[in-house]
This record gives structure tokens, C-alpha cells and sequence, in this order.
């Protein structure tokens, strides 16, 4: 039987094709060959490496050591140390890859943009998704493989505590301090979720990340399961992300394969499995309780909080639950430490964060940038300005449950600390740049008419509070709105957040609170001079 | 009532195994789309016999595929469009692609917009949803899940005269 113990790969872009990569490969075909060890290792070319300033580059395997630019010439000398006497052939290593600017940009247009930096999106659109092999190169497994050798859970979790990293999926809640929690937590089976039932409107980065780089995932999961001692996992995928849950499915077979899942991984005392559990359309379902609720194949109807999941979550058990883009993060700050990581954001709201940038501006799409950086940047520098030279009227952060602002905070720095202060919310990372043609009062109608739709109809003050809301507001669109109907508008607002039993209805007064906060004179406008001032709502005079 | 076991073993085996032994009725969502996939839409005979193999009561499961909007307990058309009407999907025109979708294909939009109507034959299901995660490329549906993105009335008039030749063909 042949058993290879090495793999060796050749750059074979077309700058290292026209660097020579093909000679290279001739030559260590030779070389290998010559020395008899065709049968023990495995050479083959791969087509982009993801870097070209050291191509023609050549990868060994399993130690992940980079060679480049490599020379026909130095091919004797690699294989000579390497391959046969299993040194590392230190004067041909790549440079190490510096880190240069701050700032990430995912789409055909990277590169005409500020110097990148990407963290979460590290990947993504840069790899084949479906090949591991391809992942491998790019540093994956390689955090994994840390984890298991040189760290304690413990050191796991401390080393996340001084990240600073804080969940993405819109809270902020400090990551290190969940998983100590999980990891303190008694019971004989605990799990991890990830949460991937991404649907707040205007948000589709945790998309990007499943169909672009799903084994980060998979391994961000896994050092997580070891930190808090859990054995099972599994992704709660939305129902709609089709190409994400068969990206995911080949990701961990893949990976079970390489025995980078399963028993003994890494021949460690370590076992770890994750199984994809499909949604099936409902928006309640990113709220963690109840999606626990549906991977128990039940109705997604949230629990009564505390108990908190850490303790009682998935079958009564321990269970640790973190947000695709949270996850995404794991990989890189146990790769370079938590100091690197600090470097980028604010001391408070370190790292990058996932934006998503719809509405009026000339150029929509996802970034990666740090945290702190101001709205009115990123329309001028991602949003490339205004459509048709307009002024920004408002914007809408972090999806339906996210905050209304006006244009004057555009100027605070987009941080959970900045944007908690203000008392607004960052949300899920959806940024809607609305100019002086959207209306707001006619924007808080649209999104609690998603609210109606999605409330479960598990308690009252939701289910009844955001379909009355909405008749008011849907009045006031129509130019019948009454004083009175503002009374009772505030009212609803106060009942939603103090008595609903779960975030949604407690975030669906977050757009009345902020359109009377911050647009008092537009829903005026609408009430007393029956006027749209932006033109958009009928007021036809129909009252429902 | 053992036709998706009979017709489906490998599958619903491999289903339960995700779960423990004794916390099967995880299973009732994926085997659920296994039924939709077979009959089209979650029949009363498909909805016990998932209740059965799971364990638990018909009218528990019935209340989960009432839940969710992916399930349907009532027939659908051949092929289900999605179109996405949500805020930012909104703000880039989906309401008038909406409105020529509703249009070519002969249905009301009210109807669509509350929960979806299928054309006299039968082949097709419109709907009007939330946000389907592709905010920056609106105007856009899901066909069968399948994504379209950037699309003009005569994209929509395109994709749906193609798709139906294909299936009256198949």
C-alpha cells in the first residue's frame, strides 16, 4: 500500500507560470523521483495561493511550510533538506506575510479601495470553498492545530477574554466570558451552535462567509468545543441558504475525512462531531432560545431568559451559541494572539466588523472594516458618495432590529461602546443610507410590517403590539393620523419593551422610539399639516 | 404509512443519527422536507408518518409545519418564486418588479402578498417574502430556493418562460 507522507504543492497562477513554476514542478518531479520517493509523497500544483509576491511558491504539507520564490535551481537543495532529511530549508522560506493597512474589501472591485486587512472575511472569495486542500494552504487548520497541541482550555478561553472579541450578531456580549461560562457550567454533554439563520433584513455577511469559507467555521466550532469541553455540535443554517448548507454538508465530510472531525482529532484525546440542521423559514429562529426550540423540532418560540442557554440550552444541556461572524473571528486571533487582534478597532470594540451597505450610494456591497469608523466614511469611501450628489437624510443600522439614526450622528464612531452611549445599535451590520426621498415615518410602517409578519404570536404584547403599531403608522402614511394616535404609538413602544418575552418584540418599538426621537418634525408634518415632506407616503386620506 | 421509510431508509437513517437516540423529534424538520420533497407539500399522511417516526403526536408536528413558511400544508405550485419585498429590496424597486410578476403571470397582488398564490394550472406558486440576504443586488427572487439576482421585468419574463418549457418538456 502507498502511504504519502508529505504533499507538496507548486503555485501555478499565471504569474508563477510565467515565473517559471512549471520547471520547478519538472524539477522536483525529477528530484523526487531520483531519490526514490515517488511513492511517499504526493506533488501536485495548485492555481492560486492567494499571494504573488513570492510566486513560483512551493507548500509542503503537513507542516505548512512556505517556500518562494523557489528556483529551478534550488530545487535539488529543498528536496535534499527537506524531503529527505526532514529539515526545514530555511533560506528558501517565503517572507512572512506582513500586515498592511486596516481595511478589507470583498467584491471585483478590491483593490482600488485603501490598503486591505481582512479578519473575518479572510477567505472568502479568495479560496475555493469546497476544497479543503485550498483551505489548508491558506493557514487553515493551522489554529486548530495549536489549540490541540500547546493549549488548555483554559488558556483557550483566557487567550479570547484578552481579544476583547464581542459577538456579532449584534449584541456585543463579550465572547471569552460566554465560553467561560459554558466551560463552568456542570453537565456531563454539552454543545456548540453556531448560528447561522441569518435573516435580519439588509444583512447577508454571514452568507458570504458560509458559501465563501466554510471550514472556518467548522474549525472555529471545533477549538470552541474543546475550550468548553462540549462533544457535539451543530450549524443552524436558514432554510433559504441552500448553496451555504451544501457548502457546509461537503465542508465537514471533508474535514471527517482528514480526521480533522470525529474521534481523536489530531490523534488527540479530543472528539468532536457537527451536524447541519436546515431552518425552515422563520426570522424568530436567530433568537437563540428558539432556535434551540427548532433544532429540538419545535415550533420556534423563544424561552423565558434565565435560564440562559450557557446553562439550559440544547436538550436542557450546557450549550455555547455564537454567531457565524463571531465564529469567524476565532481562527485568526488563536493563529496570531490576542494583542494582534487588538490592534485593530477601539481599545473597547476591538477587531473588524461585517458591513453590509444598501440604499442611496453609488456602490452597495459587504466590507470588512475596523470598528470605530465613522458612517459618514464609510458612504464617502465604500459607498463612493451619495447617489446623484443628495445629502444623506438618514440611516438605518443593523437591520429591522436595529436603530433609525439621523444624519447628525454620522460622526460617531460605529463602535458597541460609541453606538451604545448614543443609545443607538449597531445591530447585525446592515447599513440602509437613506437620502431626502425616503420617509421615515413610511420606513417605520415597512418595518413593523415585518415585525407583524414575523412575531410568532407567542405573547400578547408582541402579537397584538406590532400589528396595531403598524395600523397607526400605516394611518399616518395615509394622512388620518391623530395626535391621540401618537399617545397610543408611545404606548405600544413602552408595552413591547417592557412585556414582550424576547428581543423581537422588544426591539420592534426600536423604530417608533427613534423616528419620534430624532424626527419629531417629519411625523408632525404628517399629523398636523398632512404633508409627506419627502413626497413618498399617499396620504390619500384612508384610514384603516 | 410507511412510504417514505420504504422509499427513503438511507436518508431518514442518516438524519436520526445527527440526534441522540433518545431526542428524535429533532428529526421532524429535515424529514418534513424529505415529505415536501416527495408530495410537493406536507400531507396529512406525510405529517403521521413523520410523527411516527419521530414520536410524537400528528397535530404536534402539524403545529411545527404551521410555523414555518418553508412547510406548506396545502398544495403548491409546480415550482414556488419567492420575491424578496423587503426594505432595502424595496428602496431598489422590487415593489414594481413585484407588480409585473403579479401581472405576467395572472395574479392578484394582494393575494401574493398574503400568503402567496398559485397560477389555474398549477405550475407556479408567487410569493412575497422578507429579506432573502442578497439586499444589494435587488431587484431578486428564489426560485425553489435557487437564487436570481439583478433582475429587470424581462429578466423575470425570461427565467419563468424558461423554466416552465422545461418542466412541460421534463
Amino acid at each position: 500500500m502507498k502511504t504519502v507522507r508529505s504533499m507538496v504543492l507548486v503555485s501555478n497562477d499565471p504569474l508563477s507560470q510565467a515565473r517559471g513554476a512549471q520547471a520547478v514542478y519538472q524539477r522536483l518531479e525529477q528530484e523526487i523521483a531520483a531519490r526514490g520517493l515517488t511513492d511517499e509523497i504526493s506533488l501536485m500544483t495548485v492555481d492560486d495561493v492567494g499571494r504573488h509576491d513570492t510566486v513560483p511558491m512551493v507548500i509542503v504539507y503537513p507542516e505548512a511550510v512556505i517556500y518562494g520564490p523557489v528556483k529551478p535551481d534550488d530545487v535539488a537543495m529543498l528536496v535534499e533538506e527537506h524531503l529527505y532529511k526532514g529539515r526545514i530549508a530555511s533560506g528558501l522560506l517565503a517572507p512572512a506575510r506582513e500586515l498592511t493597512g486596516r481595511i478589507a474589501w470583498l467584491s471585483a472591485r478590491k483593490g482600488t479601495l485603501p490598503a486591505e486587512q481582512r479578519i473575518v472575511l479572510e477567505r472568502a472569495g479568495l479560496i475555493d470553498p469546497e476544497s479543503i486542500e485550498d483551505y489548508i494552504i491558506h493557514d487553515g487548520y493551522v489554529a486548530l492545530g495549536k489549540v490541540l497541541t500547546q493549549m488548555k482550555p483554559t488558556d483557550v478561553i483566557a487567550e479570547l477574554e484578552q481579544s476583547g472579541l464581542q459577538g456579532r450578531g449584534g449584541a456585543g456580549f463579550p465572547t471569552g466570558l460566554k465560553w467561560k461560562f459554558v466551560s463552568k457550567a456542570p453537565g456531563d454533554r454539552k454543545y456548540v451552535i453556531c448560528n447561522a439563520d441569518e435573516s435580519e433584513p439588509g444583512t447577508f455577511k454571514d452568507r458570504l462567509v458560509l458559501e465563501g469559507d466554510p471550514h472556518t467555521i467548522l474549525e472555529a466550532m471545533t477549538i470552541a468545543a474543546y475550550a468548553v469541553g462540549a462533544s457535539e455540535g451543530y450549524i443552524y443554517v436558514r432554510g433559504e441558504y441552500v448553496l451555504a448548507q451544501q457548502r457546509l454538508k461537503k465542508a465537514i465530510e471533508q474535514a471527517r475525512a482528514l480526521n480533522l472531525l470525529g474521534e481523536n482529532i489530531f490523534g488527540s484525546a479530543f472528539s468532536f462531531d457537527i451536524h447541519v440542521h436546515a431552518g425552515a423559514g422563520a426570522y424568530i429562529c436567530g433568537e437563540e432560545t428558539a432556535l434551540i426550540e427548532s433544532i429540538e423540532g419545535k415550533r420556534g418560540e423563544p424561552r423565558s431568559r434565565p435560564p440562559y442557554p450557557t446553562t439550559h440550552g440544547l436538550w436542557g444541556k450546557p450549550t455555547l451559541v455564537n454567531n457565524v461572524e463571531t465564529l469567524a473571528n476565532i481562527t485568526a486571533i488563536i493563529r496570531n494572539g490576542a494583542a494582534w487582534f487588538r490592534k485593530f478597532g477601539t481599545p473597547k470594540s476591538p477587531g473588524t466588523k461585517v458591513y453590509t451597505i444598501l440604499g442611496n450610494v453609488n456602490v452597495t456591497g459587504l466590507i470588512e472594516v475596523p470598528m470605530g469608523i465613522t458612517l459618514r466614511e464609510v458612504i464617502a469611501i465604500y459607498g463612493k458618495g451619495m447617489k446623484n450628489g443628495s445629502s444623506l437624510s438618514l440611516a438605518q443600522t443593523g437591520g429591522s432590529s436595529g436603530s433609525i439614526i439621523p444624519a447628525s450622528l454620522q460622526d460617531t464612531p460605529m463602535d458597541f461602546e460609541s453606538f451604545g452611549k448614543a443609545g443607538v445599535s449597531l445591530g447585525s451590520g446592515a447599513l440602509l443610507i437613506c437620502d431626502d426621498t425616503t420617509c421615515v415615518v413610511d420606513l417605520a410602517k415597512v418595518l413593523l410590517n415585518f415585525f407583524r409578519n414575523e412575531s410568532c404570536g407567542k405573547c400578547t404584547p408582541c402579537r397584538i403590539g406590532t400589528e396595531r403599531a403598524y395600523q397607526i403608522l400605516a394611518n399616518i402614511c395615509e394622512g388620518t393620523g391623530t395626535r391621540n394616535d401618537l399617545a397610543q404609538l408611545t404606548m405600544l413602544a413602552d408595552s413591547l419593551t417592557a412585556l414582550s418575552n424576547c428581543g423581537l418584540g422588544q426591539t420592534a418599538a426600536t423604530p417608533i422610539r427613534d423616528m419620534f426621537k430624532h424626527f419629531s418634525g417629519e411625523v408632525d408634518a404628517h399629523i398636523q399639516l398632512k404633508v409627506c415632506p419627502a413626497g413618498v407616503c399617499s396620504m390619500s386620506g384612508r384610514r384603516l | 404509512m410507511t412510504q417514505l421509510l420504504e422509499k427513503y431508509p438511507a436518508e431518514i437513517e442518516k438524519i436520526l443519527d445527527k440526534y441522540p437516540p433518545d431526542r428524535k423529534r429533532s428529526a421532524v424538520l429535515p424529514l418534513l422536507y424529505i415529505a415536501q420533497k416527495e408530495y410537493g407539500y406536507c400531507t396529512p399522511d406525510a405529517i403521521r408518518e413523520v410523527a411516527g417516526i419521530v414520536g410524537v403526536e400528528p397535530t404536534e408536528v402539524e403545529s411545527v409545519v404551521g410555523f414555518y413558511t418553508l412547510f406548506y400544508d396545502h398544495p403548491v405550485g409546480e415550482h414556488v418564486v419567492q420575491i424578496c419585498n423587503d426594505l432595502p429590496c424595496a428602496l431598489r424597486g422590487s415593489e414594481q418588479f413585484l407588480d409585473h410578476a403579479c401581472k405576467k403571470l395572472g395574479l392578484d397582488k394582494h393575494k401574493v402578498e398574503h400568503g402567496g398564490q398559485t397560477t389555474t394550472d398549477g405550475s407556479v406558486t408567487l410569493e412575497s417574502v422578507v429579506c432573502l440576504g442578497a439586499c444589494d443586488k435587488a431587484p431578486m427572487m428564489q426560485i425553489d430556493l435557487e437564487y436570481f439576482e439583478r433582475l429587470s421585468n424581462e429578466d423575470f419574463d425570461r427565467i419563468i418562460e424558461e423554466m416552465l418549457a422545461k418542466s412541460n418538456h421534463g
